[in-house]
């Protein structure tokens, strides 16, 4: 049996789609896509076929209006089986929600069916060679001069870099003024003077792409900006807060997908004459696994549900914690299944190698585990300075 | 170009048990599936709607659950579903299918093509398609498994036989029944299942297309089931089985295939 999380008709399709497109369609590519690193356009194609694209995207502009909790169904079912392939789709949503946040009609309506229907996919350029968890230290900017911006520097560890045709960058307008000089503009794949650096090769997610993004006298008309000029940040974090149940999400169905392995597994290897599921130490750390996603998910569905219902101005402290604690279970739990498997475990012929080497990245990007607990802190002292007033 | 599919529920076919006694399938608290030839035919019908435009009406004649089969056809791209469901029409054999299918096809009425898959997994007959267009009175085509070219007045197709394939030709309107070598049919996208949640299926009753019920259901049905049962293992012959290096191997076994005059 599954706990039960109220899960509407239509959520409930949500899952079922996702759940055949990546049994069906992924599992039988996602060890070639890990070895190869290459970009697995042709399950992406199988992504916009089923519509899954679409769920979190409003009607209006040709999604299903699903909210972060649609987002976070289809991320989930898709990692349970693989956590790289699926981030295509997840790191498409982080692209897409500055233009959904802050994007004017027009804007919405030039970029959002397209990223709906999966005929295009996005990437979010925020980090920078010196500017990680202080993205205040970034060094791009963006001059204006009439009718345009001129962009110059460059973004780094761009996940769907260089694959996605629609991008939103954030670069300093007026470099004196910190954290409000900063501003949110959309690149499209092919405009002069935006270009794409090296590929990294990294330890996880290897199917998915992560490139640096160069800027050399980028010139791009004003209606590219969202928002207004100075708005940048507040448009990150206000993406942050939408897109962090997406990680956690990632995080979440990795650590499934190594429960069912770990389980199926101590079923069927017998030691000393039994499955070594009958022996109360492998027992526990299942008990353990099980029972620390089941509360990740808990807690990930809640925040999802607190922010889709639109009721509190910032959920910056729920997101943050949901994606905290996801992502140290998906650690937690992908470590005690590669060492249920024992040696096997170790081999890359047993998915839970992989799935050990996916989960480290969800304690990283949008946020290192520490910058959430930053986050969480300062919301819940501010919540409580505010109420002891 | 106007498309009719007709489509069978079957019980889904992984969880088929046998009732030893009675020799029959126990239906009971199995999960039902669309007959896996219909899905073909759907698919094949979609594409060429997509390629010449129209439209897909997609019927199946069954209990009002199998109201689930056509709206699953719905979220695979049909455009509308008609249940055909009376208590009148229940116990029917092919012939009995066959009549009341007929009706309800000539009260929708406007077809140009009418789709079936080739048999069902259940009966296992194929005789209801052909059926069907004989009741109709227009040509047909069983086992097709190309459609070569279709236009406004007639279509090419190409029917699978043992030993390779016939290319026919046949006007407008026509019936086919659709192998499995047509196509690969696609699965349904989101997008689709919750369309087919919202859609409206029409139900077609006996007093609705008109039907004789002496002709429908169990009182149309000529067939009688005397009695089924599932027959005991037989013993057979072994083989001989041929082993040693593969020259050998070869040789060894032309000399028994021409020893027996088969080469």
């Amino acid at each position: 049996m599954v706990m039960d999380y109220m899960l509407s008709e239509e959520e409930q399709m949500i899952v079922k789609t996702a759940r055949t497109v990546a049994t069906e369609k992924m599992k039988p590519l996602r060890e070639y896509y890990d070895e190869k690193e290459e970009f697995p356009w042709d399950i992406v194609k199988e992504f916009a076929k089923a519509d899954l694209f679409a769920t979190y995207i409003p009607e209006e502009y040709g999604g299903f209006g699903k909210g972060v909790m649609g987002l976070v169904l289809v991320v989930e079912e898709l990692c349970k089986v693989d956590g790289a392939i699926s981030l295509s789709l997840a790191a498409t949503a982080l692209g897409a929600l500055p233009i959904l946040i802050a994007g004017n009609e027009e804007q919405k309506k030039k970029y959002l069916p397209d990223i709906a229907s999966g005929k295009k996919i996005a990437a979010f350029g925020l980090t920078e060679a010196g500017a990680g968890s202080d993205a205040t230290g970034m060094a791009t900017t963006a001059v204006k001069d009439g009718d345009y911006y001129t962009l110059n520097g460059a973004k780094c560890f761009i996940t769907n870099g260089g694959d996605a045709q629609t991008y939103t960058i954030f670069a300093k307008t007026s470099p004196s003024q910190g954290a409000r000089g900063t501003s949110c503009f959309v690149l499209e794949k092919g405009d002069p003077g935006f270009s794409f650096g090296k590929k990294e090769k990294k330890m996880g997610i290897r199917a998915s792409s992560t490139r640096e993004l160069v800027f050399n006298n980028c010139k791009i008309h004003k209606c590219r900006l969202l928002g207004r000029e100075g708005q940048g940040l507040m448009i990150a974090q206000a993406a942050f807060d939408n897109s962090r149940p997406g990680v956690a999400a990632q995080a979440l169905g990795i650590a499934t997908g190594a429960l069912n392995e770990a389980v199926d597994y101590a079923r069927k290897r017998v030691q000393f004459g039994q499955p070594i599921a009958s022996f109360q130490a492998v027992q526990h750390m299942l008990a353990e696994m099980a029972t620390e996603i089941e509360a990740a998910r808990a807690l990930l569905y809640a925040s999802a549900r607190m922010i889709d219902s639109g009721k509190a101005k910032r959920t910056s402290k729920e997101s943050a914690m949901a994606k905290l604690f996801c992502s140290e279970v998906a650690m937690k739990v992908t470590i005690n299944a590669v060492q249920i498997f024992g040696g096997y475990g170790y081999i890359k012929e047993y998915s839970v190698e992989k799935m050990m080497r996916d989960a480290k990245i969800t304690t990283l990007y949008e946020g290192t585990s520490q910058i959430q607990k930053n986050e969480i802190a300062l919301n819940l002292i501010k919540e409580y300075a505010s109420k002891s007033k | 170009m106007n498309i009719i599919v007709c489509i069978k529920q079957v019980p889904s076919l992984t969880n088929v048990q046998i009732d030893l006694e009675t020799g029959r399938l126990k239906r009971d608290g199995v999960e039902p599936m669309i007959n896996p030839f219909d899905e073909y035919a759907i698919e094949e019908g979609v594409r060429i709607k997509e390629k010449v435009g129209g439209k897909v009406v997609v019927i199946t004649m069954g209990p009002p659950q199998a109201e689930s089969a056509l709206r699953e056809a719905i979220s695979r791209g049909a455009d509308e579903a008609f249940l055909i469901s009376d208590r009148a029409f229940g116990g029917a054999d092919t012939l009995a299918t066959s009549y009341t299918l007929s009706l309800a096809i000539r009260f929708i009425g406007d077809y140009d093509i009418i789709i079936c898959g080739k048999q069902a997994l259940d009966g296992d007959t194929a005789q209801v398609g052909p059926g069907i267009a004989e009741m109709l009175n227009i040509p047909h085509v069983a086992c097709v498994k190309k459609i070569e070219l279709v236009d406004d007045k007639s279509i090419r197709v190409e029917r699978v036989m043992e030993d390779g394939y016939n290319l026919i030709e046949s006007p407008i309107p026509t019936l086919l029944t659709v192998a499995k070598e047509i196509n690969i049919p696609r699965m349904p996208s989101l997008r689709g299942k919750m369309f087919s949640k919202k859609a409206f299926i029409k139900i077609l009753d006996a007093v609705t297309i008109g039907a004789d019920t002496k002709k429908t259901g169990l009182n149309g049905s000529p067939t009688r089931v005397i009695k089924t049962f599932t027959p005991p293992p037989t013993k057979r012959n072994c083989g001989e089985k041929i082993s040693g290096a593969a020259k050998e191997v070869a040789i060894a076994l032309v000399e028994r295939l021409s020893k027996l005059g088969i080469i």
